[in-house]
């Protein structure tokens, strides 16, 4: 197995003085697909702000390539939660592409032939051509998502951190992601680390599971993590799994917490 | 042509002036006004506004030039707004109350007092109002200075400003200092609004950033064509409205000229209201009709 990309060693991270996350420790490796599971509210946002180095941490590291990460990392590619962006932003599909490359530069750039043809090579990448003239406004949230994507490929990360890019999208926008995303991982060797509260979406194509809850983690091949022991030591309470027609629920005790609850209705959403 | 160009316009000399440092704040106003607009800062711009009235005011009070009233005021509370975050919303509900208000409340005692002590009514009216024809030219070597500078300012930073109105955490990811980014920008947009209040008045100043802008954005869909888009649209009504200024001297009531704000104002307001007329809907209405789905791509 190559070298880990990405190493998280006994990460703590306290906001507002409330230890949100406690000895987290992981690994992410070249071109592995992999699902950081959990309930809305659990802190996935959060650990990818600290892999990002938005987020400070109170204990522990965080290794890029077994160094501590940069100021500023072109390695890593980020497709933040859905944008709100307003239709009459000045910004074409194209140009929000083309700042993958250089939006973090001052000083102005002159239009270039080769520069067109990455940024066309890109949005093809993520069937996203259609539409490249196109305000970014005005488009759907799938097809914003496509074009974030384009946007942070553009750079040539080797990993690439989504955060919930599946929220919100109907089923067929969904499954398109997913398979932009699983190609990438697989052709172009890029690790992508992707946040999601219903994780049945990707379980064709997630080699690994990062479930999170309680402000802990259990890691691992999603059919080692998705069980009902390894979960309900992480809720710290009984949950079942129920695998039916491929698909899988993670059901908490009808007694149980908010927040057990709050896992149960988001793997609840039928399909 | 002798209709349009009354007797005496090519020749007069606070029309040179008018016209040259006409066009330079147009431009900077409407190019720093795409980013204000991008950035839904308008508010900031109206606020910096109604503050450099005071301190134009208060230069006038103690007999300076008002551009540096203007200015001084519009830094310091751009400077005051980047320390509390005003930009923020909640912050925003705050200031819009209290400081706007006093500020304008002094700026009526300012005007109140300038005028009994030198019986200038018109000072009043230059402040608020503008008038391009009364600019000294000792004042705009100054001018074209912070018209540059404002303008080199937004240019330096156009792409940042971009990224980071898409999304300010892609921004900090990739290393950019968001936040003196954003102080960078308002200051750029202090010494526009000064400069804007120097031709069309403190109050109407927002015209002249907001309007162009908000214009283009409506008829351009990316930043570069903006932006040209949104010069072009200010130098367009600066220019013709002190056309129509120089030739109001000859409309009634005769012997005084009409305001130029007014016609500059009107113009830019008019060519907003024209980007209704288009045929096809603006983009609001269109993305609000639309479902959140889009037809199935096939992945490629």
């Amino acid at each position: 197995m190559s070298a880990d990309l990405l190493r998280l060693d006994g990460v703590g991270v306290r906001l507002g003085g409330r230890e949100i996350f406690h000895d987290v420790s992981f690994t992410i490796r070249a071109g592995e697909f992999t699902g950081l599971i959990g309930p809305n509210g659990a802190g996935k946002t959060t650990l990818l702000r600290v892999i990002l180095g938005l987020q400070p941490v109170s204990a522990g590291s965080v290794l890029i390539d077994g160094a501590p990460r940069a100021h500023r990392d072109a390695s890593i590619g980020y497709v933040p939660q859905k944008l709100s962006i307003e239709p009459d932003m000045p910004l074409r599909v194209r140009d929000v592409v083309s700042l993958g490359v250089d939006g973090h530069k001052f000083g102005i750039r002159l239009p270039s032939r080769a520069r067109r043809e990455l940024v066309d090579e890109m949005l093809t990448a993520v069937g996203a051509q259609r539409y490249a003239n196109s305000r970014v406004g005005e488009l759907s949230g799938g097809e914003q998502q496509r074009v974030m994507i384009a946007h942070a490929l553009i750079s040539r990360p080797r990993l690439l951190l989504l955060d919930e890019p599946l929220a919100n999208l109907d089923i067929s926008s969904e499954q398109g992601i997913v398979s932009v995303l699983a190609r990438l991982a697989r052709a172009e060797g890029i690790a992508v680390l992707l946040s999601a509260h219903d994780m049945n979406p990707l379980m064709p194509v997630m080699d690994r599971i990062i479930y999170v809850a309680s402000g802990r983690v259990a890691v691992g091949r999603t059919d080692e993590v998705v069980q009902p022991e390894v979960l309900s030591r992480l809720y710290g309470q009984h949950v079942d799994v129920i695998r039916v027609h491929g698909r899988v629920l993670v059901v908490a005790a009808p007694d149980g917490t908010d927040h057990e609850a709050a896992a149960a209705e988001d793997a609840e959403i039928v399909r | 042509m002798r209709y349009i160009f009354e007797p005496g316009f090519f020749s007069s000399g606070p029309v040179h002036i008018a016209l040259a440092v006409g066009t330079v704040i147009a431009v900077t106003s409407a190019v720093v006004g795409v980013f204000t607009v991008t950035r839904g800062q308008s508010f900031a711009g109206h606020s910096l506004a109604d503050i450099a009235t005071t301190g134009g005011s208060g230069a006038f009070l103690i007999g300076i030039n008002q551009f540096w009233g203007y200015l001084a005021f519009g830094a310091g509370a751009a400077a005051f707004m980047e320390m509390i975050g005003i930009q923020r919303r909640r912050g925003r509900d705050v200031a819009t109350g209290v400081v706007l208000g006093a500020a304008l409340g002094l700026a009526a005692l300012f005007l109140y007092l300038g005028t009994e002590f030198s019986s200038t009514t018109g000072a009043s009216f230059t402040i608020l109002f503008g008038s391009m024809f009364v600019i000294t030219s000792s004042t705009v070597p100054a001018l074209l200075a912070s018209a540059l500078l404002a303008l080199a300012t937004v240019v330096v930073l156009a792409r940042v400003l971009l990224l980071s109105s898409l999304s300010p955490d892609i921004a900090a990811a990739r290393g950019v200092p968001v936040r003196a980014v954003g102080a960078a920008y308002l200051m750029a947009l202090a010494v526009s609004v000064a400069l804007a209040a120097v031709i069309i008045g403190a109050v109407l100043s927002t015209a002249l950033l907001i309007g162009p802008a908000a214009t283009a954005l409506r008829v351009a869909k990316g930043p570069v064509l903006a932006i040209v888009t949104a010069a072009g649209i200010g130098v367009a009504a600066i220019w013709i409205g002190i056309v129509l200024a120089y030739d109001s001297f000859y409309w009634p009531p005769s012997g005084r000229g009409w305001p130029v704000s007014f016609f500059v104002v009107t113009l830019i307001v008019g060519g907003y209201l024209l980007t209704y007329l288009r045929r096809d809907r603006p983009a609001a209405a269109v993305a609000a009709e639309r479902p959140d789905a889009e037809q199935v791509c096939s992945p490629a």
